[in-house]
């Protein structure tokens, strides 16, 4: 699905235009096999929002939310936390390919055990004393961000028989304007729990579910310190205007 | 040409999203203190009117003078005359379902085709159970004639209109969000 370039008129305001995604992009809000999803999807259908000021322009966050430290989970609390280390590292690209600079991406996750730290999360799994489970960056220049942190485990919730989530990272993006702005979760690749997990299969495009998968990166682990993980997140691209599209043949 | 890339789906931010996304000074659009600032407060309530406990609103709006402070604005990014505004905010739900922004009125906005919109906010919520964001529009009740000129607010059926208009209260404003059922609050597809 896609929108028309908002023209120049009269009164001389030209937008930029995001591509607005496709069907299959995002899971239906209302996923049963997901029980939450039952009493808090909206039933009826989105109504067609232009894409005006307010939704074209965004918070560009960063300077003074991030402090040394955020990027590096396996640093924050005194001593090292128990479990793997990784670097999970990447881009943040719009749907063009161009990098997204100076952006904000924030993370959380379980600890080794598959614990969160977290009032609410009391399965008999182990806290960590050294890990919180919360990361901050901006991307630089060439949309590039890099975390440390340790492999987070899968744990049981009660959303159906015997169920577990696989383990997962969750990004939080802001991109440059409010049309851009993604949550999401980064998986693992082979994970044997994916076939029963109806939030990761709440994405029914099998292409689009690997796009949350993660890409083991031997070149980028650190040898006797650290494993490593690609994961490059697509905002949504610009409309291109008839401007941008002079140089292109028919 | 660049190559086209698909985008990466969205999913919930789970029960657990106070971890990652609290942020001490969230709730604060403008400083506290600021001539004019105003609450508003709401409540998040799904399809049986039970409150949702583990939400999170996030707000984002012009300036009292109309203007953002970024480059895609064509008149311009300009830093607005309030000192300290943000023009984000965002606040989780309590154990009552309640979120609160502190903030100031936005001025109204020029669209394209030489239509203004009315003073508004747009918000996101994220949520257990929501999968992907949803997002509505906050209209001040006591701007009927810009509401009833605005593009967006006479696109949406009149009988649900009511479901984007915040109440007054003793300290600013009060704005419901019903995820579903009878008088679901309209949800836009940006």
């Amino acid at each position: 699905m896609t929108q028309e370039t908002v023209r120049p008129t009269d009164g001389g305001l030209t937008l930029p235009q995001y591509r607005r995604d496709d069907v299959d992009a995002h899971p239906p809000l209302l996923s049963p096999g997901y029980g939450s999803t039952v009493l808090r999807a909206p039933q009826r259908p989105l109504t067609y929002l232009p894409q005006r000021l307010t939704e074209v322009t965004g918070p560009l966050l960063g300077e003074g939310r991030v402090g040394e430290l955020d990027h590096d989970l396996t640093r924050q609390h005194g001593a090292e936390p128990q479990g793997q280390r990784i670097i999970v590292h990447g881009r943040v690209l719009d749907g063009d390919g161009r990098p997204v600079p100076h952006t904000l991406v924030e993370i959380w996750q379980a600890n080794a055990a598959g614990r969160y730290r977290h009032v609410i999360d009391t399965w008999p799994a182990p806290l960590d004393p050294h890990f919180e489970g919360v990361g901050r960056a901006l991307t630089d220049e060439h949309g590039r961000y890099r975390f440390i942190t340790i492999q987070p485990g899968a744990y049981p919730w009660k959303n159906h028989d015997n169920a577990w989530r696989p383990a997962h990272i969750h990004f939080s993006l802001f991109g440059r304007a409010f049309t851009q702005r993604l949550v999401t979760q980064m998986y693992f690749p082979g994970d044997p729990l994916f076939f029963q997990d109806p939030i990761f299969n709440s994405v029914r495009d099998p292409k689009a579910r690997e796009r949350m998968v993660a890409r083991y990166d031997h070149a980028v682990t650190a040898p006797s310190w650290a494993l490593a993980y690609e994961f490059d997140i697509v905002l949504r691209g610009r409309e291109s205007t008839p401007f941008e599209d002079g140089d292109d043949d028919e | 040409m660049s190559e086209r890339l698909g985008v990466t789906p969205a999913q919930t931010v789970g029960p657990y999203l106070h971890i990652g996304l609290r942020w001490p000074d969230g709730s604060y659009v403008v400083p506290e203190g600021t001539p004019g600032a105003f609450w508003i407060r709401g409540r998040i309530v799904d399809g049986t009117g039970a409150p949702v406990v583990d939400a999170l609103v996030e707000s984002w709006q012009a300036d009292p003078e109309g203007r953002f402070d970024h480059p895609d604005d064509p008149r311009g990014a300009r830093p607005s005359s309030v000192p300290g505004f943000r023009g984000f905010g965002r606040s989780e739900t309590d154990a009552a379902g309640e979120y609160a922004l502190l903030t100031v009125r936005p001025g109204a906005l020029p669209a394209p085709n030489g239509e203004t919109e009315a003073p508004h906010l747009t918000l996101s919520v994220f949520a257990r159970g929501l999968l992907h964001r949803v997002v509505t529009r906050l209209y001040f009740p006591d701007e009927p004639a810009a509401n009833a000129a605005d593009p967006v607010l006479c696109s949406v059926d009149a009988d649900r209109r009511d479901t984007l208009v915040a109440g007054p209260t003793s300290d600013g404003f009060r704005f419901d969000i019903r995820l579903q059922g009878e008088h679901e609050t309209v949800f836009f597809a940006v």
